[in-house]
């Protein structure tokens, strides 16, 4: 009797530890769908209007948290130059994106809006350049700089955070003699 | 016991890609050290199941209490364990030998006016670009590498990602491309022709599909590809060309591609300035026509699903457009 | 023979039912699922062991299948290149980590004990933790695998593929953290199974009478206890970059990609030799009981395992020969691969002498042993092809070398071990298994692995790399392909009626007796399935074949308390007794403290945290475990007999 409980426990444990297969956390989407149109909706650039004030935009995206898409975003962030501008997340000439202090809003909406459609003073609209599930990836990624997302799904480390590159990085290079270095 | 003959009969299966079809010096000598081998190892192989056989298949001794084996035939049996071991050292020397000096054999291929190939590989596609002092007489291609016959040529290897390897059986056996530690390998083709390549390191989602051909020219068609390769990109013949070009121009296409002489400029895919001209697409795994290049442009996830091309919605007259135009790359 | 020749004369028999009783008391199994949790006898976890093993190694089967049906044809779509990635990487892990090494050294821990006729391993408590370790590790794998978590960076994981930026999420995460619980446990195990064999020896089996496979076992255990550090530093490394941002690996930062590489196949090829030595262990173990003699030459298998593990180390470089070495520096390592064929093929030539010299009874685990020379040898063969760095350089990474590797260990490993668990199931349940499906069995396995594996020579030499989801039709692969898929649905056959041929068996099995293939060493001088104290009296040893040297007078070991779980221990090189020493008893906590360190391991992969919040549970088991209690201590030997 004991050991037929003890089965049928064991049974409805395998079962549960097997249906754990149905939970999709790290799934990866390596099929996307084609250019999701999410320019619907115009951009509001003020919360000045008339009447009583509007939500403001909320919504992080599809990728919101999801590690492989972050990632790859991270890629994306660097390879589409957005580096030249904004750095590794400390800014330059465009604004810092690693403190908590946005101009145009920094729910992953309004970052994806401010890629789309540009914003003054120099971010260049990247909307029907840059395909939209992209841009959504960016989004992603550019929210974990400020700390917005969980640490376990941010990536972790930049190449970049060191002031000169590592010695093994650089070209070779002979040691200079001891006369060049000390003319006299 | 058949072992050896079914895989005679196995590898005589003609497979274009074989590392048994050596195609060039190294990949000769190679060939010869694995038919030393093989004939070695199967003749190793046939006499110690023999013996096996011949053991298992003795006259039963007469019965008696378990215990060791009688003095008699230890002796004899100590003698014939010791002369087989005696006899493998001897074979694994000479096998040692015969390895020691293929690998001098192939590694003696140099030339000092050979042509240099820089061959970086990316995730899971091969840039090509052809080395020479003056910067204008550098052609970039993709997952082709086309190769004078004949002739040594110098490949230098680096990795833009993770590791990858490159391997042309017919040619010459393989080279880790790693990232930080640049490598290079010399390889000749005897004869023209076309040899594939394959990714031989695990290298994520598309290891599977990132192949690359080897094209062995006769020396004076060589020559006349790479001043074809040198000129800029044909400027558009008709209006849906034209209309191509300006979509390519305007459309996300521009940030991971470049065509020369154009506004495309991106360096993150393949160039394409000579798309036309190349066998294939996303590296040798579609044969490059018209039908396979619509496919690849609006659905490369279908293809290889994980690769970096993102998929694009383009209306009819657009995409028939792009692809005029592409196709005119030649 | 007697059935329990320790119980020979009139006097040793009355006293020997008083000290039955009180034996069985001492020693008794802890009961229930409380019991389970505590148990530290050496047979029921090594049970433990080789029931878990089995399990996994079924479950590697079966993704080894769908890997099969996926590459049934060119462009298969049965798999996607993301779910096949994580299955051959976790095929390969779970095989290797989680099937291979614990199932030997399972193996080892419930047959070292008995085979050197002592009461339980050294240390029963850490035997008892090794093992949830073990369990821990292994179900960890698992949950994140059906969590769509699993690995999938290869089971050799190399960076940059596996590091923070190609490989997002958590997936490489529990490879590192699944090694890391394996090499605790395989350790743990190491350390035991070296003590048992050096000090705890039955009377009179000086070094140069231990049973091969205790042989085999020990030189094991060292390769262990070597070898395993390197893959546990490795990817404690590879965890560091992942999870708080160093740069071990990290060619930008400069950090290497190849020194991951060296460190991986500093443990990575021993690990054969880890799994093959146990196997070759068992070979020379079924040998003289299927042949009626002992077996042919044990000095030179002997030398042949402890060289075997020297050289075993002194070959790491040959799995990176592509990544461009010096070619001087190259050829050491082919010298090395080449020279590890020689103890292998002493090994042989002995093996092929005691059949020659034998009366052979043609029983399941002699067929598995004749299975295993012929397949090996074509994985030894390909071995010294691939060991030369011109031909490694065309076959390198493809499928040469997955037949090669997999004639090795299959043929080598797995069929030894099936003989070996045919031989040894009416000692572990006291049962025999079916003799005809045994057979049945065996020719499926071996046909169905030959036609599996042996069209993967070819299909490497014409081209085809590993670890590839699929393949383009105008490659001419698919016709060797289908017939390997096919091939794999044989072994899979052959290995299922195997099992159902163990699970029907339990039932309905003919009962085994002590001794029922008149074997020649001491685990089968005890009951089946052995009592807890696993002798009544602790044997005497005057030979290699203690059992077919076993005389009416033989000695046995007396004065030892049967009140309290007493044991002797013997010198290291002739097995003099030395003094009597108290086995500890069922306890808690091991069980705990395998929960705090898997804890750890598994919080330390979300946060560092992970390392104060386990460090707790740790401690406190610890503390408990340890806590002294007197009554502990070895008491100097007074009386033998």
């Amino acid at each position: 009797m004991r050991r037929a409980r003890g089965f049928i426990i064991g049974c409805c444990a395998l079962v549960l530890w097997i249906s754990l297969a149905g939970c999709p956390r790290e799934k990866r989407e390596l099929r996307e769908i084609p250019a999701m149109d999410a320019r619907s909706e115009p951009v509001r650039l003020t919360t000045l209007q008339p009447g009583a004030a509007l939500p403001a935009r909320q919504g992080s995206g599809p990728y919101e948290g999801n590690a492989p898409a972050i990632a790859e975003g991270e890629q994306l962030y660097e390879q589409y130059n957005c580096v030249g501008c904004h750095f590794h997340g400390g800014g330059g000439i465009g604004p810092p994106l690693m403190d908590p202090q946005w101009i145009y809003g920094g729910s992953g909406r309004n970052i994806h809006d401010t890629i789309v459609q540009g914003r003054p003073n120099g971010m260049p609209s990247y909307g029907g350049h840059i395909p939209d599930d992209q841009i959504w990836k960016i989004t992603a990624y550019v929210r974990t700089l400020s700390g917005q997302v969980p640490k376990p799904n941010s990536p972790t480390r930049s190449d970049e955070l060191f002031p000169h590159p590592s010695e093994q990085a650089m070209p070779k290079q002979k040691p200079k003699t001891q006369e060049a270095s000390h003319p006299g | 016991m058949n072992g050896p003959l079914v895989f005679l009969l196995l590898t005589n299966w003609t497979g274009g890609h074989s590392a048994l079809h050596p195609m060039g010096p190294q990949a000769g000598h190679i060939n010869d050290l694995w038919w030393l081998m093989f004939w070695v190892c199967a003749a190793v192989f046939v006499l110690v199941m023999v013996a096996t056989g011949f053991a298992i298949t003795r006259r039963s001794l007469p019965s008696g209490p378990p215990g060791p084996i009688p003095p008699a035939s230890r002796r004899r049996m100590t003698g014939a364990v010791a002369g087989a071991i005696g006899v493998t050292v001897l074979i694994l020397f000479a096998l040692l030998i015969a390895s020691v000096s293929t690998g001098r054999a192939i590694a003696s291929l140099s030339s000092s006016k050979a042509p240099v190939i820089r061959l970086t590989g990316h995730q899971w596609w091969w840039e090509v670009e052809y080395q020479d002092p003056h910067p204008d007489r550098m052609v970039l291609t993709a997952n082709e590498i086309h190769i004078p016959a004949g002739r040594p040529v110098l490949i230098q290897l680096s990795s833009n990602d993770v590791i990858h390897s490159f391997w042309v059986p017919n040619l010459h056996g393989k080279r880790d491309l790693i990232p930080g530690h640049d490598s290079e390998i010399w390889i000749q083709a005897d004869k023209p022709g076309i040899y594939r390549g394959f990714c031989a390191e695990f290298c994520g989602y598309q290891h599977a599909h990132m192949g690359l051909l080897v094209i062995a020219d006769p020396p004076d068609r060589f020559d006349a590809w790479y001043s074809a390769q040198l000129q800029s990109s044909v400027m558009p013949a008709t209006p849906l060309q034209q209309r191509g070009r300006q979509l390519v121009e305007a459309s996300p296409c521009a940030v991971c591609h470049s065509i020369q002489g154009t506004q495309a400029g991106g360096k993150l895919g393949p160039d394409l300035t000579h798309l036309a001209s190349r066998r294939t697409l996303a590296a040798a795994t579609l044969a490059n026509n018209r039908g396979n290049l619509a496919g690849w442009i609006l659905d490369p996830q279908t293809v290889k699903p994980g690769n970096h091309m993102p998929g694009n919605s383009l209306g009819s007259e657009d995409l028939q457009a792009i692809l005029d135009y592409l196709e005119s790359l030649k | 023979m007697s059935a329990e020749p320790i119980d020979a004369g009139p006097d040793v028999e009355e006293s020997g039912t008083e000290d039955r009783r009180r034996l069985e008391w001492t020693w008794k199994y802890a009961s229930g699922f409380w019991g389970w949790l505590c148990e530290v006898d050496h047979t029921r976890i090594g049970k433990r062991y080789v029931v878990t093993s089995l399990i996994f190694f079924a479950l590697g089967g079966i993704e080894a299948l769908m890997m099969r049906v996926q590459l049934a044809r060119p462009e298969n779509g049965f798999l996607g290149p993301d779910l096949y990635n994580e299955i051959f990487t976790t095929h390969g892990s779970t095989m290797m980590f989680l099937f291979a090494v614990p199932m030997m050294l399972g193996l080892g821990t419930y047959f070292v004990p008995l085979m050197v006729g002592t009461r339980n391993i050294a240390f029963p408590r850490l035997n008892s933790f090794s093992y949830f370790v073990y369990l821990i590790g292994g179900l960890f794998l698992y949950t994140a695998f059906f969590l769509n978590t699993g690995p999938d960076a290869g089971w050799f994981a190399y960076v940059p593929l596996s590091g923070p930026q190609f490989s997002p999420g958590k997936r490489v995460d529990v490879w590192a953290q699944m090694i890391t619980f394996t090499e605790i446990s395989s350790l743990a195990v190491a350390a035991n199974l070296i003590t048992t064999i050096f000090k705890q020896r039955a009377p009179g089996m000086s070094l140069n009478r231990i049973p091969m496979f205790v042989w085999a076992m020990l030189v094991t255990s060292f390769m262990v206890i070597f070898a395993m550090p390197a893959v546990m530093l490795s990817s404690l490394m590879l965890a560091l970059d992942r999870l708080i941002d160093t740069h071990f690996f990290n060619p930008a930062n400069g950090g290497d990609a190849i020194l991951w590489q060296h460190l991986f196949w500093f443990f990575g090829h021993p690990e054969v030799y880890i799994i093959f030595i146990p196997a070759t262990g068992i070979v020379s173990t079924l040998l003289p009981a299927f042949t009626r003699r002992e077996v042919f030459g044990y000095m030179a298998l002997v030398l042949s395992l402890v060289a075997t593990g020297f050289i075993g180390f002194g070959l790491w470089v040959h799995h990176m020969f592509a990544t461009g070495l010096p070619q001087l520096g190259a050829s050491f390592f082919t010298a090395a691969s080449i020279m590890i064929a020689i103890p292998s093929g002493a090994q042989i030539f002995c093996w092929i002498a005691t059949l020659w010299g034998g009366r052979l009874r043609f029983q399941t685990p002699l067929l598995y042993v004749l299975g295993f020379i012929f397949t090996f040898l074509i994985g030894g063969l390909t071995g010294v092809m691939v060991a030369a760095v011109p031909l490694d350089l065309q076959v390198h990474d493809t499928f040469f070398v997955v037949a090669h590797f997999h004639y090795v260990l299959i043929g080598g490993a797995v069929f030894p071990l099936l003989g070996g668990l045919f031989y040894w199931f009416p000692k572990m349940t006291g049962r025999m298994l079916s003799e005809g499906w045994g057979k049945v069995s065996f020719w499926l396995v071996f046909l169905g692995f030959n036609l599996t594996f042996f069209p993967m020579h070819v299909l490497g030499l014409h081209g085809m790399p590993r670890r590839v989801y699929t393949y383009l039709p105008e490659t001419g692969w698919g016709d060797l392909n289908l017939l390997s898929t096919i091939g794999s649905g044989v072994l899979a056959l052959g290995v299922l009626i195997y099992v159902i041929n163990m699970l029907s068996s339990l039932v309905t099995g003919a009962p085994a007796g002590n001794d029922p293939w008149e074997s020649d060493t001491l685990e089968w001088a005890t009951s089946s399935p052995p009592p807890p104290y696993n002798f009544l009296h602790l044997p005497t040893v005057s030979g290699r074949s203690p059992m077919w040297l076993w005389r009416e007078d033989q000695p046995i070991v007396t004065g030892l308390r049967s009140d309290r779980r007493e044991f002797l221990i013997t010198g290291l090189m002739d097995a003099e007794p030395d003094h009597r020493q108290v086995s500890p008893g069922p306890t808690i906590w091991p069980f705990v403290l395998s929960l705090g360190v898997g804890l750890t391991f598994i919080v330390g992969i979300f946060t560092p945290w992970g390392l104060p919040i386990g460090a707790v549970p740790c401690a406190i088991a610890l503390a408990a475990w340890f806590w002294p209690r007197g009554d502990q201590g070895h008491t100097v030997l007074k009386e033998k007999s």
